[in-house]
């Protein structure tokens, strides 16, 4: 009962106006660089932290937590309307709020992913309130080799991302395994396939990647086949909210994206991208109308929507309980902290209650907010679709190309941009999927640094591996999921043998 | 044609210094600070935290912040030499860390090319343990480095940082070969500080800052500092002090382009002196929790050339340079 009396002192701290005046400037902020590929959440905090040195902690951090959850919002109006994920996070939106914008179906799209990060944010935060002291002991023991077995999951369940044919899928996803090789290895600090090119150094940026695939390739492609079929695009087909129908296949996603978001984004190494990846896994797997997937099924987009904005929650457990910052975003949040001299940390909760619970209680109020400016803009949005398509195409190039200058002014990320727009353009003309290069650039690197750190601790035994619990238990689901439908489909064709 | 454009020239030039004089007598500089990183970072914090210094005090008109990110600064200092060469409002800040990157990358820009202003802040390297491991002093960890340095599992920052040569540095002192030594790599302070609580490792090594927290939470066990011997206090013991003979901190520092005059670099020194003693940053340094390590000028510049000899050492020894 203690963290409920807490959370209602919070409240009392987070709706003094100044307080929600920041709220709202944290999320209208948020939601505006959410959109813009490229320019995350992080990088707007740390533009405003010299700016905000001189407010008040509560009111800064407060705003700080707007833009956090702002950012995840916005991200996802853009990947469903015009194919760009803001935010890598995004991405699993993309796949089939595209499809289902496309067909007339944005505004559904929109308000499902909406209400579902609404929902998420709330169970999540409430998950925050709660759990947090027991979920921080778990997410520690968390060790290299456990992270190893998450990949291992992750590897097998979003073989559902690969679309129709699994050799055109892995193809795909060998070519994100290879890009997530370029750069500096962080294990022996080497420098591998950069070729001499300093920016190559730091890795290929994820949202490079999603934005030159996703948003250039589309527009290279349209502009390609439009002498071919003029392509008519229908901006609302039906009824521009959720029929009854959309209510009830969407609540459970939100509900089971929720649950893979918040403990996967409490975990350290966890982020946000795995949680909605294998969200999207699930509801592919679970579905009742699997014809409609990879057409726009809004399972598709309920779910990991919901993973997406419930793992934002789950970052900020370790930031408030360990001082652990677990994304970009949290760790200039801890900037944003340090710079008042506080720490988070296990000594905040009982130096500060009333900043930590003010912050608690004024995201159940962000994440309100952002629902109430989000529904009513839908009408709005979807009209975006409505613009002729080359000029609807013409703004998307600007758009990406503006977006990954401003986080990155660097001659030699507009050509990898440019270069893998092509790459799109070449994959989605011979029926490559997409997605599965972006999946290998984020899992390739996380699981080939976490299983050689294991080996690095176990001094080279790989029986590390199933000696953890935790890992054992993964890898045995992976095993299953990997065997699993091969077996069904042998006891399928088994039976009709016998018939 | 060539006379008039030799005349134009002429006078282009003649204006440039006097306004150039102009500026440098009535101290009023405009100057430009370059992070070589992204926006949030300490190098980004450094350059922000000196702006506001810089104007706020008088000392220069204005201050403009430009971040240029990638591989460790070689990105930025490459910038640097190549584009800004004579520019006497020019500043770069750079660190310790840039040391061994420029290094590791095999940057054909370096630091020689570099003119060194200032030596401003400072943090030394903690060694921590969880707070149930059998290791009770820094005497103990190297013991035990020194019966299997193998055995002694290593979590800090990324290959060929700070904490990593510290690692290293530690090891020799202890009498262990430092080629052995089992040092993980993670990214970011958090996931390395998560594996140390989690009694992933053996230890956990950076700076003071990272773990000052925890230590205070009694969830891990602080074993020294890497201060001299004689600045060891009781809750921040000197890891000298008891008997391993390793001494390394993490600072930070402004460096301009290449080619200025010494006029021009005096009006820098300048400056950067009247700065760090300024109210402002003092207030700034105890705000942030940096440590005040000034020095300027030829002092600053004899410490890079022994940082830059002793870090091509370690990094040759553990295998990160090839020789």
């Amino acid at each position: 009962m203690d963290a409920f009396v807490s959370l209602v002192n919070g409240l009392s701290v987070a709706i003094q106006p100044m307080n929600l005046l920041f709220a709202l400037i944290g999320v209208l902020l948020g939601t505006a660089v959410g959109v813009l590929p490229g320019i995350g959440p992080a990088l707007t905090v740390a533009l405003l932290l010299p700016i905000t040195f001189k407010l008040d902690p509560a009111g800064s951090i407060i705003m700080f937590a707007g833009i956090y959850y702002g950012g995840m919002y916005g991200g996802s109006t853009t990947a469903i309307l015009i194919n760009t994920p803001g935010e890598s996070a995004s991405m699993a939106t993309a796949l089939e709020g595209n499809k289902m914008a496309k067909a007339g179906r944005g505004g559904p799209a929109l308000a499902t992913s909406a209400i579902g990060s609404f929902v998420a944010g709330t169970i999540a935060t409430l998950g925050l309130t709660f759990l947090a002291p027991y979920l921080v002991d778990i997410a520690v023991s968390f060790g290299p080799e456990d992270y190893f077995a998450l990949m291992c999951v992750a590897f097998v369940t979003v073989s559902a991302t690969f679309g129709d044919s699994p050799v055109r899928g892995l193809t795909s996803l060998f070519i994100g395994l290879m890009l997530g090789l370029v750069g500096i290895d962080i294990l022996s600090g080497q420098s591998r396939l950069s070729f001499g090119v300093p920016e190559l150094y730091d890795n290929i940026e994820v949202t490079t990647l999603a934005v030159g695939l996703f948003a250039i390739g589309e527009a290279l492609y349209v502009a390609s086949r439009r002498h071919i079929q003029e392509e008519k695009l229908e901006p609302v087909r039906g009824s521009l909210w959720m029929t009854k129908e959309d209510w009830k296949r969407s609540w459970k996603p939100w509900i089971r994206g929720t649950l893979f978001g918040f403990p996967i984004g409490a975990l350290p190494a966890g982020g946000a991208e795995i949680p909605t990846f294998l969200s999207y896994s699930t509801e592919r797997r679970l579905t009742k109308h699997p014809e409609e997937f990879g057409h726009g099924a809004i399972e598709g987009v309920a779910g990991p929507e919901a993973a997406n904005n419930a793992s934002a929650a789950g970052t900020l457990v370790p930031l408030l309980t360990l001082g652990l910052p677990t994304s970009a975003t949290a760790a200039m949040l801890l900037a944003g902290f340090q710079q008042y001299g506080l720490n988070p940390g296990p000594l905040l909760f009982a130096e500060r209650p009333d900043l930590v619970w003010g912050l608690i209680a004024s995201l159940f109020i962000a994440n309100g907010m952002l629902l109430v400016l989000n529904l009513p803009l839908v009408g709005l949005w979807v009209r975006l679709l409505a613009i002729p398509q080359p000029w609807l195409y013409a703004g998307i190039l600007v758009f990406a190309t503006v977006g990954t200058i401003a986080a990155n002014p660097s001659p030699v990320e507009l050509i990898m941009l440019t270069v893998f727009g092509i790459l799109g353009f070449l994959m989605r003309r011979f029926d490559f999927p997409i997605a599965p290069v972006v999946v290998g650039l984020i899992l390739g690197p996380v699981a080939e640094s976490q299983l050689r750190r294991a080996l690095s601790i176990s001094l080279g035994d790989p029986m590390t591996l199933l000696q953890s619990t935790i890992s054992a238990t993964l890898l045995a689901i992976a095993l299953i999921a990997l065997v699993l439908p091969f077996f069904l489909k042998g006891l399928g064709r088994f039976k009709a043998v016998e018939d | 044609m060539t006379q008039f454009r030799k005349g134009l020239w002429r006078s282009a030039l003649a204006v440039a210094a006097v306004a150039g004089f102009v500026t440098s007598a009535a101290a009023q500089m405009e100057l430009k600070i370059m992070a070589p990183a992204a926006p949030g970072g300490g190098w980004d914090q450094t350059a922000r935290s000196m702006q506001q210094a810089l104007t706020q005090s008088g000392i220069a008109k204005s201050a403009q912040v430009t971040n240029v990110p990638g591989a460790g600064g070689s990105i930025g200092i490459a910038q640097l030499v190549n584009n800004s060469k004579g520019d006497g409002n020019q500043l770069m800040v750079m660190g310790y860390v840039m040391v061994g990157a420029l290094l590791t990358n095999k940057s054909p820009v370096t630091l020689e090319q570099t003119t060194p202003i200032a030596r401003l802040t400072a943090e030394y390297e903690a060694i921590v343990v969880p707070a149930d491991s059998p290791i009770k002093t820094a005497k103990e960890l190297a013991d035990a480095l020194k019966a299997d340095p193998a055995k002694v599992t290593w979590a800090g920052g990324s290959a060929g940082g700070v904490d990593h040569i510290a690692a290293a540095l530690f090891a020799k002192a202890a009498g262990a070969d430092p080629t052995k030594i089992n040092y993980i790599p993670f990214s970011g302070g958090g996931e390395a500080l998560a594996a140390i609580l989690g009694g992933k490792v053996t230890a956990g090594i950076s700076g003071y800052g990272e773990f000052e927290s925890q230590i205070k939470a009694g969830k891990l066990r602080l074993l020294g500092l890497t201060t001299p011997a004689n600045q060891g206090t009781t809750d921040k013991p000197s890891i000298k002090a008891q008997g391993v003979d390793i001494e390394i901190a993490n600072w930070r520092a402004v460096v301009a382009p290449p080619g200025i005059s010494a006029d021009q670099k005096k009006a820098l020194v300048d400056a950067m002196d009247k700065m760090a003693k300024s109210a402002e940053w003092q207030a700034i340094l105890k705000q942030k929790g940096w440590e005040d390590s000034y020095v300027s000028g030829d002092v600053f510049a004899k410490i890079l050339a022994d940082e830059q000899a002793r870090t091509k050492e370690v990094l040759t020894s553990v295998g990160l340079v090839k020789s």
